[in-house]
């Protein structure tokens, strides 16, 4: 996209206009000792041959490994037209604007984007984006107590929630005084009923219950079962799911008998490249009769006065742009740019398209689940279905494991040590639609390459 | 009906208050509150048998371009709340007097109604 600066003649005509002498006179207000001073660790320019020379050296150093780690952000094929689109200069400018700026095209998009992630989490409403799936998830939370005007709200969280969520809640509900009691997962990896039971004999107060589709561990729940005890105990019941996932099984929406309240989660792996861990978005959907509680932007659509169709942003009162210290959220914005991404991502592949992608990324993950149990050089760690990643008991050092694979041009896994005490030595490895036979095969036979060379 | 009754006694937060009887008020909110709100979209109130304290919030009306707090004239408990609002928010806007009641307390102590401001004193302080 070209960038076009102002000539010294422009500059001078609109100091001109302005009525001033130079740049800095605008800058007036300032208090003299505030103003920064010339910073002399920046060098000079270099010209534009020496600097793509500069960054090409950089670009070299840049080990492209194969990627097998999930842990919440996913390696997806992401069709050529996504970003081809999405970085048409109307989109990418004028990314999250404000009303009174934001164009039809943009509201249009974000109104569709909320369509069909409302329809995809089988929910009515959905806001147009948060920032990701942590705050997502702590957004539901502090919506689910909101909604439900408990005096002393208790929040339940499956341990088998990802432990970077866990902590930004923890982060957030803290200084509000909300308590959160973290569930521990049974044997085969998941949140099963003898565990809330038991929990709620010691302490029978729960006032959101938040369980994820698939797991941190890939496992799936029984999410309609543990939806009912919740809905039966007057809980809400938040679902952290993978977008991905939800096009194949069962969305938060038809959960149990009443589905679930609120659903949310990470949306990278709709159209959004992995990069350096970010930028990613947070989707957030819920049931209607909580659409007021809900933060963030939402869009409506609507008829202007001359009856024709367009889109606006609605519910603005509860927005802290209006309603201040008691607004839904500090949120007023969305992560525009990716969501433009998710939804054109979302068009091109289409409802079956998106199954497929599922349904692959479960087929090749079988695969390679397969292999390691006939090698016999890793212990399944828990037993029963996942979608497209699982957790591997390994007999030596994950550390010394994954550097050597990574000199073999391979992203292992993801070391689970650091984050469940029980689990030491336990790699997550997560197999996407864009690993091949041939490529699971490869990483195999790499990981027993890995293992033979590692110390116990 | 004028814009502020001489039979209704007011707060600096702009709600109304009738007595019905020694001890029973009506609150809603001033016709110069509407006005200033903007087309009203919806209201919370309380449960009938909520408590109220004077001087805290007890709801929320929302306009179009606003989201407002409701505080309690007088500490009481609410016996009955105007449920034709629900679908109906617009009647705030058209009859801030009457049918756009919004809650009704039994008050703590009948006396209350007496802190209330008179007419007069609430249109000279809002005035500004």
């Amino acid at each position: 996209m070209p960038f076009i600066p102002h000539t010294e003649q422009d500059t001078q005509l609109m100091l001109q206009q302005i009525g001033v002498e130079s740049i800095e006179d605008l800058f007036d207000e300032i208090p003299k000792a505030l103003i920064a001073k010339q910073m002399k660790e920046i060098p000079e320019g270099l010209s534009e041959m020496a600097l793509m020379r500069l960054m090409q050296t950089r670009a070299d150093q840049t080990e492209t490994l194969q990627c097998f780690i999930g842990a919440g952000a996913y390696s997806h094929h992401i069709p050529a037209a996504v970003w081809d689109i999405a970085q048409r200069g109307e989109f990418l400018t004028a990314y999250t604007p404000y009303q009174a700026e934001a164009s039809q095209g943009s509201l249009q998009l974000m109104w569709e984007y909320q369509t069909m992630m409302a329809s995809l989490m089988g929910m009515d409403i959905s806001n147009a984006s948060l920032y990701d799936g942590a705050s997502s998830l702590s957004e539901a939370v502090l919506m689910a107590i909101r909604s439900c005007k408990d005096d002393e709200p208790t929040v339940w969280i499956a341990k088998s929630i990802h432990p970077f969520y866990r902590q930004v809640l923890a982060t957030i509900l803290e200084p509000q005084g909300i308590p959160i009691q973290e569930i521990s997962l049974d044997d085969t990896g998941v949140l099963s009923l003898d565990a809330l039971e038991a929990q709620w004999q010691i302490a029978p107060r729960c006032t959101v219950l938040v369980l994820g589709q698939p797991n941190f561990f890939g496992r799936l729940e029984k999410v309609d079962e543990l939806t009912d005890w919740a809905h039966e105990k007057g809980a809400r019941v938040i679902g952290v799911v993978n977008p991905i996932a939800m096009a194949w099984l069962k969305p938060p929406g038809h959960w149990g008998n009443k589905g679930a309240d609120i659903a949310c989660g990470e949306g990278q792996p709709l159209g959004v490249p992995l990069a350096g861990g970010g930028p990613y978005f947070g989707f957030l959907c819920a049931k209607l009769a909580l659409v007021r509680q809900m933060p963030g932007r939402l869009v409506g659509k609507t008829c202007d006065k001359e009856n024709k169709v367009g889109y606006t942003l609605t519910l603005q009162t509860r927005e802290q742009h209006i309603r201040r210290g008691k607004a839904t959220s500090n949120i007023c914005t969305n992560q525009g740019l990716l969501v433009t991404a998710a939804t054109i991502y979302m068009s091109l592949l289409g409802k079956v398209g998106l199954q497929r992608v599922a349904q692959c990324c479960y087929a090749s993950h079988q695969q390679l689940m397969q292999q390691l149990l006939a090698e016999n050089i890793a212990e399944q760690v828990f037993v029963g279905e996942h979608f497209h990643e699982s957790l591997w008991r390994l007999p030596v050092n994950v550390t010394t494991v994954l550097e050597n694979l990574t000199k073999q041009g391979i992203a292992g896994g993801f070391d689970v040590t650091p984050y469940y005490r029980d689990l030491a030595n336990c790699l997550l490895i997560c197999v996407t639609e864009t690993k091949s036979a041939e490529d699971i095969q490869a990483f195999v036979e790499a990981l027993k390459t890995a293992l033979i060379r590692s110390p116990s | 009906m004028s814009n502020t009754p001489q039979t209704l006694k007011y707060t600096l937060t702009h709600e109304w208050v009738a007595r019905e009887s020694d001890g029973l008020m009506i609150v809603g909110i001033t016709h110069h509150a509407q006005k200033l709100l903007g087309d009203v979209v919806f209201l919370e109130l309380p449960a009938v048998g909520d408590k109220v304290v004077a001087g805290k919030e007890f709801g929320v009306v929302e306009s179009v371009k606003a989201a407002s707090d409701l505080y309690a004239p007088i500490s009481g408990e609410v016996v009955a709340i105007n449920e034709v609002l629900n679908d109906n928010p617009g009647l705030i806007n058209e009859d801030a007097y009457q049918a756009g009641w919004m809650i009704k307390i039994k008050a703590n102590d009948p006396n209350d109604w007496e802190t209330l401001l008179d007419a007069n004193t609430y249109l000279q302080k809002t005035e500004t």
